[in-house]
């Protein structure tokens, strides 16, 4: 059944899903969607890294990702004005690795695919990559779970209790560095905070517990990687953007929907 | 963290001349304190006075600069923070709050909510709760770990008088049947001071320490809040050598003991 490629595509969009909708719960609920936005971008420069010394893709995104996330991390904990440095980061990232991506011999025609993602040409190797990280990711997420939630609900709650909140940063520090690795070449470097936020935030209206809302959002960004993958065939348009096209569409059913339920 | 034998001589928990600095400033300052099972403490003092950095010294969330804190073995806290700044993107049912961080089953937690005051509301948003409602969420969270001691930080923010009132007569309910220590940071000073055994006036360091009827009447207390006493009967003597000639190194005697339950409180 891996023989047909649309079949992969449809697998690792759901695969992907899998990850980023519990990741991506967190991501809106502690509001670190630009963190994420510096994350991703920073996975071109690893992209460019991993084939200038010939190291393997998934592993150079996922190290100059990881070293991304630590960096930020690190100067929230000593009080730089996020806003300002996460939007530095965050777009420094992403023009240092195109300018290094162009010194690297017959990656600039794939550029794009890097940028927005190439669903339709997953290969099995690429496919088992994504199933492998998701399932990292969610089993992570799954072990911290309460640990997670009790520290993003109140951090001196979590330390009170007896846990560590920097060490819950540092999962999801993690497990945002692996999703990046994994969703690159679904939706591309330049949509995988999009991927992390917009099933979220749809899942929300829908909600009344944290889990039923990293359940809704898997479930979403499963129907839009499918449904997206479909626009792309038809219409002869890029499968990244498609994608959160119609997870945007899906947001902005339920939000209208949530709007109506509770007011 | 050094841990204390079970309910031995030295209390619940305990702080030995603490310095908590945040960059170069110094908040806090040979701050001597300790809990022992089963009675009411509170800490007042102005805004700025270091009352919440000395309660999260005691947590350990805070690091000391100087001194040390020290814990009995195995002691449960339970916690009730200033505040839950609820972000409206987490849905969050009071039932599934509950069971954070440690899962309680269904009834454990309707029994707690019962308790305090609040029964039936399991189902609502976090986040729809009014102010009151949530302040007694986080108290029946916080006694679901059977805790020996409770912490509370300025846990009547936002209530009106009646509300305050009934927080506080809750607070000496729950001590009653329970026996927990309670620990608590405020400034509603008459209503939480009557309902305290034992008073600490901080500010930056210990002004004075005792039953609320006589730190009320210290000059200490009278020269940061400009206060008299009013409604809080004190059965026990304070014995009070503090000298402000000699801030830094001062010593407090408070070898008095208070066993709960035996003395009157006056409620105003």
């Amino acid at each position: 059944m891996f023989d047909d490629f649309l079949t992969r595509a449809a697998l690792a969009g759901v695969g992907l899903s899998l990850a980023t909708g519990p990741l991506g719960s967190f991501v809106v609920w502690r509001r670190m969607a630009y963190f994420g936005d510096a994350t991703a971008h920073a996975a071109i420069l690893g992209v460019a890294m991993a084939l200038a010394t010939d190291l393997p893709v998934g592993f150079g995104i996922m190290v100059v990702s990881l070293a991304m996330a630590v960096t930020v991390a690190t100067l929230a904990a000593k009080g730089w004005a996020m806003d300002t440095t996460l939007g530095v980061l965050a777009h420094s990232a992403l023009a240092f690795g195109l300018v290094a991506v162009s010194f690297v011999p017959g990656v600039r025609t794939d550029l794009s695919a890097w940028l927005f993602g190439d669903i339709l040409a997953v290969s099995r190797g690429d496919l088992a990559f994504v199933w492998g990280g998701a399932v990292v990711v969610l089993a992570l997420l799954a072990w911290r779970w309460q640990a997670l939630l009790t520290a993003t609900l109140n951090e001196d709650l979590a330390h009170a209790s007896g846990l560590n909140p920097d060490r819950e940063r540092l999962v999801l520090t993690v497990a945002l560095a692996i999703v990046v690795a994994v969703a690159i070449k679904v939706v591309g470097a330049l949509l995988i905070a999009a991927m992390l936020i917009v099933p979220a935030a749809a899942a929300r209206g829908l909600s009344r517990t944290p889990e039923m809302m990293a359940g809704l959002a898997i479930l979403i960004g499963a129907v839009s990687a499918l449904g997206g993958l479909q626009l792309s065939l038809w219409q002869d348009t890029p499968a990244g953007p498609s994608v959160i096209v119609v997870a945007a569409l899906i947001f902005a059913g339920t939000t209208a929907r949530g709007r109506k339920l509770t007011g | 963290m050094p841990r204390l034998p079970r309910g031995g001589m030295m209390g619940l928990i305990r702080a030995d001349n603490i310095c908590v600095r945040f960059g170069g400033a110094e908040v806090l300052h040979d701050v001597t304190m300790a809990v022992k099972p089963g009675e009411i403490v509170t800490i007042v003092g102005p805004n700025g006075s270091g009352k919440s950095t000395l309660l999260r010294a005691l947590l350990g969330i805070v690091p000391v600069a100087q001194g040390r804190v020290q814990r009995a073995a195995g002691l449960r806290i339970g916690y009730v923070p200033q505040r839950l700044a609820l972000d409206r993107s987490l849905p969050m049912t009071v039932r599934r709050f509950l069971s954070l961080p440690v899962r309680v089953s269904d009834a454990a937690a309707s029994r707690s909510l019962a308790r305090v005051g609040v029964p039936s509301v399991e189902a609502l948003q976090m986040a729809s709760l009014s102010g009151g409602q949530l302040q007694r969420v986080l108290l029946a969270r916080a006694l679901l770990s059977d805790p020996q001691l409770l912490v509370l930080d300025e846990p009547t923010q936002g209530l009106d008088q009646p509300g305050e009132a009934g927080f506080y007569q809750l607070i000496e309910d729950v001590r009653a049947t329970s026996g927990v220590a309670v620990l608590m940071v405020s400034h509603d000073l008459h209503v939480v001071m009557a309902a305290s055994d034992r008073v600490i006036c901080l500010n930056g360091h210990v002004c004075c320490e005792g039953t609320p009827h006589v730190v009320s009447s210290a000059p200490e207390y009278r020269a940061l809040f400009g206060l008299g006493t009013k409604g809080a009967l004190a059965l026990y003597q304070h014995v009070h050598d503090h000298d402000h000639m000699h801030d830094h190194d001062h010593s407090h005697d408070h070898s008095h003991d208070h066993p709960p339950h035996t003395h009157d409180h006056s409620h105003v």
